[in-house]
């Protein structure tokens, strides 16, 4: 490989100042819109399936009709001993998920999400970060998890108090979780039997069954068993992937946010590939001579593809650099924002700018193939 | 007369087909030797443009030959002509198509560049190439802040840099007043030419046809005369 090609084409590339910011600015636009629109995306999912991820059960039971992990539809209690008594189950405890109005100290109302652990196992326990778990069979007792809604409640301690129903609620503990809720409320976590009797309910009272299996293996036939009674087992990802295809496919919120991270796409691929194209025109004559001097087609081409890889490399970058410190700033000062960064939407943006460097490349390398070195001569 | 350094044969080249077919050149013979210069002379659309293409290399022509140092170029595969006229042969072109945005001496750099010769010696051969025209002092700069006549000399020591047997210079002066243009084909004369270089040059200007040792004058694609020019000696 002839190396010196490289350093004419990054000289040619980097000393044309206005061509290459124009270049670097707009793939740095794209990326960052991209990687913007699909990590608010990712943010929102992962939100969406907050308490899942955060119970961290292996398997879920509920009524086939769920579709997001809020809107769970009640068992009647005969599921539970049910499941329990299938092959394969190592121990199933009920759930209970529900929403309720808290009366706070300055009198206002607060909405909440309320999670209610089995009494017997506490299973799905947040990780305590003050407080003692024992504490949760105190009387009233409830904890409170410190994400980014835990100021709405007034950044309790423990000892605080609340009314919840008519009911007084004691705050014995402070949580961790790994992942805040969606919708911009706060959560507290208490015992099952204590969530029933302050939340009023329907008939039926668990909003989930959580099973551990005895071995990996007996997953799925847990899952055929629970389906031959009527209802739906799934395990913690095909949950996760449930909610996703909910809000992906049935919100409209996926179809909008494609939508926004197609036109930065677009945007993208407008500003490079004309910028591009341009820098190419503007030297093709430059191309012709070295041809005529005895430059090959493939090392032209080469000089051409190294020029669109570099821009693009670079404005990935770029890219990522600024979109990171926007979702940090945004986040220092709105803790509500969703977005997340993860590997699939830097890897989706990286497809995205390849796909850009290609496409703006492509045309400069089909002008300068055609370029004939006679025409240089002709003028 | 020295050794044969061109040989073409039976040249002929058409552009189009049917009645929009140009026969550019028609069954054109040409030599050039070594230790001269041979100027190609004619009016514009005469297809001195085309036999010089056809000559070094880069316009193939649609029959005949062209046998350069003994090696018959129109049997070259693109690779392997493009290699040749990168030993072989140097180009001055007549707009000079220097990149603005390099400096002078990796302009002149590029041919050796492409020998894939490392950077920093092509560097130093460039700049002592840009002495010999006379541009040492300006090898730093970029071609845009120099005067037309120096650009045409940047030109010159690109297309030597790579120690090549043939030059083709098209139309070196047309782009310079009478003055610069004679001073510069002079210095090709004096400096550039030697026993074992051929120079072919295609122009129209006759102010400078006294620096030729042959001249043939092409009209309607044929080659009409073969006349030898005056030579001055400076």
């Amino acid at each position: 490989m002839n190396w010196g090609i490289f350093a004419i084409a990054y000289k040619l590339l980097v000393n044309d100042q206005a061509k290459f910011n124009a270049l670097l600015v707009g793939i740095t636009f794209a990326v960052f819109l991209m990687i913007a629109m699909t990590s608010l995306f990712a943010g929102i999912l992962s939100r969406a399936s907050a308490t899942v991820l955060n119970i961290g059960a292996s398997v879920w039971v509920m009524d086939p009709s769920v579709q997001t992990v809020a809107n769970s539809i009640p068992l009647p209690n005969y599921v539970l001993d049910e499941v329990r008594s299938m092959p394969g189950v190592k121990y199933a405890v009920p759930l209970y998920s529900g929403a309720a109005l808290l009366k706070l100290h300055d009198g206002t109302y607060q909405a909440a999400s309320i999670l209610g652990l089995d009494d017997t196992s506490l299973f799905g326990r947040p990780q305590l970060i003050s407080g003692d778990l024992e504490d949760i069979f105190a009387e009233n007792a409830f904890i409170a998890v410190k994400d980014s809604e835990f100021a709405k409640l007034e950044n309790p301690t423990i000892g605080t108090t609340f009314e919840l129903n008519d009911h007084r609620g004691k705050i014995v503990g402070i949580a961790k979780v790994s992942s805040s809720g969606l919708f911009g409320i706060p959560t507290l976590y208490t015992t099952y039997n204590r969530a029933l009797q302050y939340i009023p309910n329907s008939r039926f009272t668990i909003s989930y069954l959580l099973v551990e299996p005895k071995s990996p293996a007996d997953v799925q036939r847990i899952e055929r068993d629970v389906r031959a009674t009527g209802y739906l087992a799934l395990t913690k990802d095909e949950f996760t992937d449930k909610i996703t295809d909910f809000y992906m496919y049935h919100t409209g919120l996926g179809v909008n946010l494609l939508m926004m991270t197609v036109i930065s796409f677009m945007i993208g691929l407008s500003i490079s590939g004309q910028t591009f194209y341009s820098f190419v025109i503007e030297n093709i004559e430059k191309f012709g001579a070295l041809k005529a001097i005895g430059a090959k087609s493939h090392e032209l081409v080469a000089m051409i593809l190294f020029q669109a890889s570099l821009v693009a490399l670079l404005g990935f970058g770029a890219g990522i650099g600024l979109c990171s410190v926007t979702i940090w700033l945004a986040r220092a000062y709105m803790p509500d924002y969703a977005a997340m960064v993860t590997f699939l939407n830097i890897g989706l943006a990286f497809v995205m700018v390849v796909i850009i460097a290609a496409i703006s490349s492509y045309f400069g390398v089909r002008k300068v193939l055609l370029i004939e070195p006679f025409d240089i001569f002709r003028g | 007369m020295g050794k044969a350094a061109i040989r073409a044969t039976g040249l002929n080249k058409w552009f189009g087909e049917g009645e929009a077919r140009t026969h550019a050149v028609k069954d054109v013979n040409f030599e050039a030797f070594f230790g001269e210069i041979v100027y190609v002379v004619g009016p514009s659309g005469s297809g001195k443009t085309t036999m010089l293409s056809m000559i070094s290399g880069i316009l193939r022509p649609n029959s005949g030959t062209v046998d350069i140092e003994g090696t018959n170029i129109w049997s070259l595969d693109n690779d392997a002509l493009a290699e040749f006229r990168l030993h072989k042969i140097g180009f001055v072109f007549q707009d000079y198509h220097l990149f603005p945005r390099l400096t002078t001496a990796e302009n002149v750099a590029i041919p050796l560049i492409l020998q894939a010769r490392g950077w920093g010696e092509a560097l130093q051969e460039a700049r002592q190439d840009l002495d010999v025209v006379g541009l040492k002092d300006r090898a730093d700069l970029p071609p845009v802040k120099l005067s037309g006549g120096e650009q045409q000399r940047v030109a010159i020591a690109r297309a030597i840099v790579g120690r090549p047997d043939i030059l083709i210079l098209d139309e070196p002066t047309a782009s310079l007043d009478g003055d610069t243009g004679r001073m510069i084909i002079s210095f090709v004369r004096k400096n550039i030419l030697s026993d074992r270089r051929c120079i072919v040059v295609v122009t129209h200007d006759s102010r400078i046809f006294e620096y030729a040792d042959r001249i043939l004058k092409m009209e309607d694609g044929h080659v009409m005369a073969a006349e030898k020019g005056d030579l001055h000696e400076e």
